[in-house]
């Protein structure tokens, strides 16, 4: 990431280190995660200390240290999709990806992560990839999620 | 000045006390394993859970936490009291196995084996936070934090690396309730393994004694409003 970006976020808040969350977030929705010299620059110019801001990134979930996937699915895992069979959604996605919870695929096209309710509970078994809801998901849905979102890419590239 | 009942005799404590501070005070042990007096309060060990009644009301509340307000009614040992901390020491033992303080207060609460496990391989913290508030708020080097949050909250400095702003002072060592973070000098260094830092020392030029990393002298220097003596730290404590 460079440092004009860094730099550009910062200004955004005027630099007010009150706002640094924001700021962490702004990087990570651009960086899709926080890379270290960032957060180096951020607690030098802020005067905030390393440590708080490393405990910042390890305490939210929507802050990561890795590079989460171009398409983050969040698979469901409360109470109602439970009972719905979230479980067997996710054994689909991990064995379609070939990754576990937590991981991304090495082309880092999809990064998959475990949640626990997103507030859709009607609509279980929920997932939700970069925001978007799909519900009442089944196997065969899975397959057909992960197509269309895989061949989105590849138009945009043509 | 505000009027409590602690264990049914009345005492008198400064607004904005709190409880276990008042308790501590006149002779009333209540275990307590992550309150400090010179540190902020945290309620992270729950050892120091106490029955509180104000308005009619009883509760079970950390006292460490807990200010110091009028008529309120304590109470240290009732038995809901004492199975609630019993159940705390039970739930710590098993992060901290070996630990001799909390082997002490099991001792003391009867308990010979205790009930849990941990899935994963115990690193004996108990999670006190006792380090990271000493060395952000006592120290000022602010080399560790708290990572993660829930079960898989842990200790450690930035990124799980090397603690490049610690100092080596000590503190956190000294504070720390299991004993987890060791300190050794060897020669003319010192290591904390667990932060995974070594600094080198300096020699007392009357002794010879290596006492103190460089790297504290020079946060010192920084820190102090009024800068010590050149030669001060020449000498150690002994030899002054
Ligand atoms: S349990 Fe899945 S949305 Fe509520
Ligand atoms: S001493 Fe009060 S919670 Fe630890």
């Amino acid at each position: 990431m460079e440092v004009k970006e860094i730099e550009r976020i910062m200004e955004k808040y005027d630099a007010d280190r009150t706002d640094v969350l924001g700021m962490l977030m702004d990087i990570q929705e651009k960086e899709r995660y926080l890379p270290r010299e960032a957060l180096r620059h951020l607690s030098e110019k802020l005067s905030v200390p390393l440590t708080r801001l490393y405990n910042m990134a390890t305490f939210y979930e929507a802050l990561s240290l890795k590079p989460l996937g171009r398409h983050q699915i969040h698979v469901c895992m409360g109470t109602a999709c439970h009972v719905r069979g979230a479980a067997r959604i996710l054994d689909k996605l991990e064995s379609s990806l070939s990754i576990k919870p937590g991981e991304v695929t090495p082309d880092l096209n999809f990064g998959l992560k475990t949640v626990n309710c997103v507030g859709a509970c009607a609509l279980g078994p929920v997932v939700q990839v970069n925001g978007e809801y799909h519900g009442n998901m089944s196997a065969l849905k899975v397959e057909r999620m992960l197509k269309r979102y895989s061949e989105a890419d590849k138009e945009k590239t043509e | 000045m505000v009027n409590l009942t602690i264990d049914g005799k009345k005492y008198q404590a400064e607004e904005g006390q709190n409880v276990l501070e008042v308790a501590l005070e006149n002779g009333i042990e209540i275990p307590h394993l992550c309150y400090h007096e010179n540190l902020s309060p945290y309620g992270g060990c729950r050892l120091c859970l106490v029955e509180v009644t104000r308005n009619g009301r009883a509760f079970l509340t950390t006292s460490c936490t807990y200010p110091c307000l009028d008529g309120i009614i304590v109470k240290t040992d009732t038995p809901e009291v004492l199975r609630a901390r019993r159940l705390v020491l039970e739930l710590l033992m098993p992060l901290a196995p070996e630990a001799p303080q909390l082997q002490a207060l099991a001792r003391q609460m009867e308990i010979e084996e205790p009930r849990f496990k941990t899935d994963e391989e115990a690193d004996d913290c108990i999670r006190c936070g006792l380090c990271v508030r000493a060395c952000t708020e006592l120290v000022g080097a602010q080399a560790i934090t708290f990572s993660g949050r829930g079960y898989r909250k842990t200790v450690e400095p930035p990124f799980g690396e090397e603690a490049l702003d610690c100092i080596g002072c000590g503190t956190c060592v000294f504070l720390c309730p299991t004993g987890c973070i060791q300190m050794v000098d060897k020669s003319a260094e010192r290591t904390i393994a667990r932060w995974q830092r070594t600094l080198p020392l300096k020699a007392c030029s009357s002794c010879g004694r290596y006492y103190i990393p460089f790297a504290q002298i020079e946060f010192a220097r920084q820190k102090s409003r009024e800068a010590p003596a050149e030669d001060w730290f020449d000498l150690c404590p002994d030899c002054r």
